[in-house]
């Protein structure tokens, strides 16, 4: 262990710049593994990212599995018990199909957890890009980078993602596609400023003296070191792509029928709200944990990578 | 500050013609024909042609992008042709509903989510802060319908203490209007909630340590002279950013709020044309809460401007 490596001292980023020159982490524990020691340590330790993790892990294993634990399949139809309430049965009560409920609240994990994760790696890489070379290149190629990006959020992201699916057609990629669109914008804008308080740095100028040519300073150097700030934008993308996912397939403007996912479910037996409650309270309630869950993931994230 | 607004006046003005051009050029590529969408499936060819001609469905797009752009500056907005209604008086007067909502909701999130914020921050890490913290927190990320539904079914239908269906009667008098209204703007303050009271909360705290907090405070001003008069002011300087641009989150949650209430507000009017595949209303709607949009994040800058005697004066 490094005799000059404080386990107490914050480690938001001091230790840049050292990791640019090559040999100086030599025999020594590289900062970028001490900062994930520290990192990691803080996050078992954190009830917030905790919690978050362990409502998404719920999600993501009923995504994959919940078709073999439940009794019924998400669309098979028992007839003879349209919009019964919870019972023995079906504990989570039917839909006005006869489906049972429980089954289907479990499998409307997929449409979600498979429309969000894409959308969000989706908006990194293309926001990722974007805020590099604007940031890196400066002057005109920022400039008319970042107007683009302007232009983009000058719309409300409902209204945007509403008019972009609308002209595209609802289909699984034309959605994970929209919210990628919209979601370019803000994860620019934060790695761009991330990019300009780095370039100045001591290591990118080495890199620069050195001869190297951009795209490996961008990609090999300034990357790791706004991998931080990287992260915690994609988890709060994430938690928004979710809001935006069901919100689009709560207007109409996502999957369509018969798929078990929430926001679907909700719009479609929202007509049935008043006598059966179970169609729509547990789809809502299970939509309502899942971004809960994400948000709570992505807070917890910021902290640790904060402190 | 004349500066500020002339530069970002420059920059909406061609942002709106951009947003309109694309929407334009976007409804193109949309798979349907207006004539056929308004008279059905079974029509024949001949008479979706000749009905698509009257409506000029059939020239050039240029040509048709200038004309319409002439009428919607001169305010000549042309009538639906699906609704037959006149695009202009059927924008404004839904988004006068849209407005009255809005105004309620934000007369409600303001006050509340300041005194909430401000609150937290004075019981900084206590319990009220950290119940205040995790559950506006966690109110602000549940999509509005989600809230929504749970609201009817809680307040609606279970404890009837809110009209079921939420639909406004025609005719109903401003205070039923209310009544009606009260239940939609919940889930909008909601999702105002967390970030408004995140920002009352972290400004008051940067606020309270400031050293001239701890002169009023030496001076022997009562507590509550100091948190309110001297504090407070700068405590909202960041809250007040973070409304105006909270106003394009109220707006796209207008459209998910109207819709699950069938409120005739401009969202729902923007999501039905959207599902019609009306472009004139849908090109009128769009630009104008897209207008809103940016007027109001100009809005919020200046109000941060003229706060800020840094800003007001310097550079």
């Amino acid at each position: 262990m490094d005799p000059g490596y404080d386990p107490e001292m914050p480690l938001g980023r001091p230790l840049q710049g050292l990791d640019g020159i090559e040999g100086a982490a030599s025999g020594l524990p590289s900062d970028r593994l001490v900062l994930r020691r520290f990192v990691l340590r803080s996050l078992r330790r954190s009830p917030t990212f905790l919690t978050g993790a362990g409502i998404l892990l719920f999600w993501i294993v009923m995504a994959a599995v919940s078709t073999h634990l439940t009794k019924f399949g998400p669309d098979s139809i028992d007839p003879y018990h349209t919009l019964a309430g919870p019972s023995g049965l079906h504990w989570f009560g039917t839909d006005e199909n006869g489906r049972d409920v429980l089954s289907r609240t479990l499998a409307g994990a997929r449409t979600v957890l498979v429309i969000a994760p894409l959308a969000t790696l989706l908006c990194l890489l293309m926001g990722g890009t974007i805020g590099l070379i604007a940031g890196f290149f400066k002057g005109y190629a920022d400039e008319i980078l970042m107007r683009f990006v302007d232009v983009l959020l000058s719309l409300p992201v409902i209204i945007a993602a509403i008019v972009i699916v609308t002209v595209l057609g609802h289909s699984l990629p034309n959605i994970i596609l929209t919210i990628a669109i919209l979601f370019t914008a803000p994860v620019a804008r934060t790695i761009r400023s991330a990019v300009v308080s780095e370039r100045e740095k001591e290591y990118v100028q080495a890199a620069r003296l050195r001869g190297e040519h951009a795209p490996y300073i961008m990609g090999a150097e300034i990357l790791p070191n706004i991998l931080g700030p990287i992260i915690v934008e994609g988890t709060v993308r994430l938690g928004y792509a979710v809001f935006t996912a069901a919100t689009l397939s709560f207007l109409g403007f996502g999957l369509t029928a018969p798929s078990p996912d929430w926001g679907l479910t909700i719009s479609n037996d929202y007509q049935y709200i008043q006598g059966s409650w179970w169609t729509v309270l547990f789809p809502a309630m299970a939509l309502a944990s899942l971004v809960v869950g994400a948000n709570l993931l992505a807070d917890g994230l910021r902290k640790a990578l904060e402190e | 500050m004349t500066r500020l607004i002339v530069r970002r006046l420059l920059f909406i003005i061609p942002t709106l013609l951009v947003v309109s051009l694309l929407i334009f050029v976007m409804e193109e590529i949309v798979p349907g024909d207006v004539g056929r969408e308004i008279l059905g499936p079974y029509a024949p060819a001949a008479q979706v042609a000749a009905l698509d001609h009257t409506l000029g469905a059939d020239k050039p797009i240029v040509q048709r992008y200038i004309d319409w752009l002439g009428g919607f500056l001169t305010l000549h907005w042309g009538e639906s042709p699906i609704s037959q209604q006149p695009v202009f008086s059927l924008t404004m007067q839904r988004l006068w509903n849209s407005a009255q909502l809005a105004a309620l909701a934000l007369v409600i999130i303001i006050p509340t989510s300041i005194v909430l914020g401000v609150i937290a921050a004075l019981r900084r890490d206590g319990i009220a802060d950290r119940i205040i913290t995790i559950a506006s927190l966690s109110l602000t990320v549940v999509p509005e319908f989600v809230s929504g539904a749970v609201l009817i079914l809680l307040f609606a239908i279970t404890l009837r203490l809110f009209p079921y269906p939420p639909t406004i009667p025609p005719g109903a008098g401003p205070l039923t209007r209310i009544h009606y209204m009260l239940l939609p703007v919940i889930p909008l303050m909601f999702v105002e909630l967390g970030y408004i009271a995140r920002m009352a909360r972290a400004g008051m705290i940067d606020a309270l340590a400031m050293p001239y907090v701890r002169t009023a405070t030496l001076k022997g001003l009562s507590r509550r002279r100091v948190i309110l008069v001297h504090a407070l002011r700068n405590a909202l300087v960041p809250t007040v950013t973070v409304i105006g641009t909270q106003v394009g989150w109220l707006l796209g949650g207008l459209v998910v709020v109207e819709k699950l209430f069938i409120y005739p507000g401009i969202g729902y009017l923007m999501y039905q044309s959207a599902t019609l595949k009306d472009v004139k209303v849908l090109e009128a709607t769009v630009l104008v809460i897209a207008a809103i949009y940016m007027f109001s994040n100009l809005a919020a800058d200046v109000i941060v401007a003229l706060l800020n005697p840094r800003v007001r004066f310097g550079r």
